[in-house]
């Protein structure tokens, strides 16, 4: 067996094949992927080396997404968080853009996942146990869910249906009672596409989705602030804080003429 | 390479070689090298320090650190296999959930919540002292095979103080050398000194669980933390400054140097040391032994850039994290490994977790605001941990804490909503909306009792990128763990409903383990510690029974889980090692206790 590895090279190569946020800072990736280093008698601390979060690509379209999974997904979104006077939809917090930049990126990849052999499908205890990736699992699961929907409802696509029968077709996955095929496990489907969908609702903006920081408005977080210590023993009282992501928020920005 | 035999460079030889660089391996490097011991440390992950990694401008960021894993172990070169029970087949956790493995300078020091924690006296007899008080069934029904720690309380203060001095621990005693102190937890073993720092502050949600535990005649007290309450200058010359309730602790690094980690307490001092070399991005692959297998030669690790060496060394000190320590002893040959048909054999035995359960509490009328936050926050009842209340007739032995604790509000992982609602739609949605500010939780944090079909081994399928073969876990809650929990959780729900809210939600620890929802970091047991080579991986110094220059650090030793936080226990066995390695065995190389 070949004994040699160059995980660098692997993350670099990875990088390279990906979409999103493809730029040289994946030297310093903060958790793997350095070269071998040695210290001795001095803290290894360098300027301009801080390991910030990586660049999103564009700020519209879709990019991993065709439009029929698309047009899945901006429907399935809009049922797991509808649109109201409360606050905003996901679709209307750009959850689905969200979405489909963290699956043309590492995260989609699998990076942070164990996808190796031999695959058993487990006990429901032993969590995922997929051999796809999460891009790979939506692109298999909202095709199989098409299926499901088109042979349970003469034809329609999921997009299509009324928003009641929408609901009962999510609910069976999130159950597990509606069975997929294509090696689509319906339920470990629906937690990954409901987490991801709260991740882009409530995740800084500059992930591309809480449009506005309208998730972070609607519940009262006023983003991440600093400090708080002179609230701490403010009993009872909002904080008046305006609400803002790390890049900052409207009022930040004066328009130049 | 491909085609010549494996080159692997022998280096110099040198007095200690540390296997990970977290808590523990930075309190031994420093201790040696204070000693004048030559010592490498060899450590899997990244450099990382503060102004770098987790600076303020970027630091709090859920998405990043908690649900893509930034900081943790990446599970995709390594991980390991879990099952519920022997009957069942183990496949690998593909991704991480339950626990969340650190890695890199710093390790879990990086990314813990700050919690510090002393073990009750009677934690450490949990076998003799159960026995004593409630008799044999206590401790050896649903299977339990606790143990006795082979070390007592009163050993082992002074290095819990140690490490309070270090972290500046905030914090009010309730046991003060014997005589209780208004204002502290009255159940703690005795103190030596007051906390270097005082307590924080409490927030509207930790207030009003210690004045409605209070009512019920409980005994709150503010939780030990290492968020600091005020600025402190550790004895290492290390300064922290004081917490500002970001709210962003446990998955994250606090770009503040407000929390106690290796970063903000020990590096800065140990980093200059010209008898301490760090080296990243190199991984052990095993401990290397004499052809009498009696002592360890050193360690054999690769590099980032796939090259391998041999670093000799007169000691190894695993000082990795609980489950990469029993693996490599099992991957080494040292110990014999334990078997749950028999019961024979020690490495890998009594692996154990934490049994964690919470109560959420909803009010109309009252903004608690729970984005003003920090790791340890909390209020605390100590009323119903260990040994601390009578358990006859209660069928279980163990208890919690109780913490109305408030670690902050990160809208993706903590927005509670009432029982019955549902996880989406509008219903949820409006739950979230009414719910985020007015809510907080209850945290049950309980023991763990070990029991023969809890272990650890060496999985028989599954290997890492390495070619080495993964961990396996085997593990449940057994019925003392439910037990335990229902009758805690119970305790709590009163305290809730003392609080006079619109409701509670209850959060029972329920079925088997599961690996998906998260829990805690809390994995112990594996290489125990104990009075017997025949019971126990390492005598009470840390030091392997079968090959005595060979040191396992961390909660692996724990025999079985106890109702708390395991880190400063942690810290204070590997003060215990450093100063038995430094006074006795570095005169006289070999047991430090007779078998």
């Amino acid at each position: 067996m070949k004994k040699t590895i160059d995980r660098r090279k692997f993350l670099l190569g990875s990088v390279a094949a990906g979409v999103a946020g493809a730029s040289a800072a994946a030297i310093h990736d903060g958790e793997l992927g350095a070269p071998p280093r040695t210290f001795r008698a001095a803290v290894p601390y360098e300027e301009g080396t801080a390991d910030a979060p990586p660049e999103l690509s564009g700020n519209s379209g879709y990019v991993y997404f065709t439009p029929a999974e698309a047009a899945f997904i901006e429907a399935a979104v809009a049922r797991l968080i509808p649109d109201d006077p409360v606050g905003p939809g996901a679709v209307e917090a750009n959850v689905p853009f969200f979405i489909d930049r963290q699956l043309a990126g590492p995260f989609g990849r699998g990076d942070h996942y164990y996808l190796g052999g031999p695959w058993a499908k487990g006990t429901p205890e032993q969590g995922y146990q997929s051999r796809f990736s999460p891009a790979q699992l939506y692109r298999a699961a909202i095709a199989a869910i098409e299926r499901y929907v088109a042979s349970t409802y003469n034809g329609v696509t999921f997009g299509k249906l009324p928003a009641p029968d929408q609901d009962k077709v999510l609910k069976s996955f999130e159950s597990g009672d509606a069975k997929l095929d294509g090696g689509v496990d319906a339920k470990s489907f629906f937690a990954m596409l409901l987490q991801n969908t709260k991740e882009g609702y409530f995740s800084d903006p500059m992930y591309g989705g809480n449009k506005d920081m309208g998730g972070w408005k609607m519940i009262g977080f006023p983003g991440a602030h600093y400090d708080y210590k002179d609230w701490v023993l403010r009993h009872g009282e909002r904080v008046p804080f305006p609400t803002v992501g790390f890049k900052g928020r409207a009022g930040w920005k004066t328009v130049p003429k | 390479m491909e085609d010549g035999p494996e080159m692997t460079i022998t280096l110099k030889p040198v007095d200690a070689v540390l296997v990970g660089f977290g808590w523990t391996g930075a309190i031994m490097g420093q201790e040696l090298c204070d000693a004048g011991l030559n010592v490498v440390a060899l450590e899997r992950g990244p450099w990382r320090d503060t102004a770098t990694d987790f600076a303020t401008g970027f630091a709090q960021d859920e998405l990043r650190y908690m649900w893509r894993h930034h900081l943790f172990q990446n599970v995709t070169y390594d991980t390991l296999t879990i099952r519920n029970n022997v009957n069942q087949e183990a496949l690998p956790m593909r991704h991480l959930g339950s626990f969340l493995l650190g890695t890199g300078v710093g390790s879990g020091g990086v990314h813990w919540n700050g919690q510090i924690w002393r073990f009750l006296p009677t934690d450490f007899q949990t076998k003799s002292h159960n026995l004593r008080r409630y008799g044999k069934k206590a401790v050896t029904d649903y299977d339990l095979t606790v143990q006795d720690w082979g070390v007592t309380y009163e050993e082992l203060e002074p290095y819990y103080d140690k490490f309070d001095r270090l972290c500046g621990t905030s914090g009010k005693a309730g046991n003060l050398k014997g005589q209780l102190q208004p204002g502290g937890n009255p159940f703690e073993g005795p103190r030596s000194n007051e906390y270097p720092t005082p307590p924080m502050p409490q927030t509207y949600g930790p207030t009003l669980f210690g004045k409605a535990a209070a009512e019920l005649g409980r005994h709150p007290f503010p939780h030990p933390t290492g968020n600091l309450s005020q600025a402190y200058t550790n004895p290492l010359g290390a300064q922290l400054g004081a917490c500002t309730y970001c709210g962003f602790c446990e998955k994250f690094g606090c770009g503040n140097y407000s929390k106690a980690s290796p970063q903000t307490t020990i590096l800065p001092s140990l980093m200059l040391k010209s008898n301490f070399t760090l080296k990243t991005e190199c991984e052990v692959l095993r401990v290397e032994m004499s052809s009498d297998r009696k002592r360890a030669t050193g360690v054999t690790y690769v590099n980032s850039a796939g090259e391998e060496f041999f670093q000799p060394a007169e000691m190894v000190i695993l000082s990795a994290y609980v489950l990469q320590n029993v693996r490599l002893l099992l991957l080494s040959g040292i110990g014999k490994p334990y078997d749950p048909k028999t019961g024979e054999g020690v490495v890998g035995k009594n692996y154990a977790y934490q049994t964690m359960s919470s109560v959420n509490v909803f009010f109309d009328d009252k903004i608690i605001n729970p984005f003003i936050g920090a790791g340890a926050l909390a209020t605390v009842i100590d009323d119903f941990n260990g040994d601390n209340f009578d358990h006859g007739g209660l069928g279980f032995i163990g208890g919690a804490y109780i913490a109305g604790m408030v670690t902050g509000g990160r809208p993706i992982e903590m927005i509670y909503t009432p029982q019955g609602t549902p996880a989406w739609g509008m219903e949820w949605k409006h739950a979230a909306a009414k719910n985020y500010l007015r809510s907080f939780s209850l945290s049950v944090h309980g023991s763990n009792m070990s029991c023969r079909g809890n272990y650890l081994d060496l999985d028989p399928t599954y290997r890492d990128i390495h070619g080495r073969p993964m961990l396996r876990m085997t593990f449940d809650f057994n019925g003392n763990d439910h037990k335990m929990s229902d009758y805690l959780t119970d305790r709590a729900a009163e305290i809730a409903n003392a609080m006079q809210p619109r409701e509670i939600k209850l959060n029972r620890r329920t079925g088997s383990w599961n690996v998906t929802p998260y829990q805690t970091t809390h994995n112990t047991g594996g290489a125990i510690m104990g009075d017997s080579p025949l019971t126990s991986v390492v005598n009470k110094y840390l030091q392997c029974w079968d090959v005595p220059n060979v040191f396992s650090m961390g909660a692996g030793a724990f025999p079985q889980n106890a109702g708390y936080n395991p880190t400063g226990t942690v810290a204070a066995l590997a003060y215990q090692s450093a100063q038995a390695i430094i006074s006795q065995y570095l005169k006289s190389p070999g047991p430090l206790v007779r078998g």
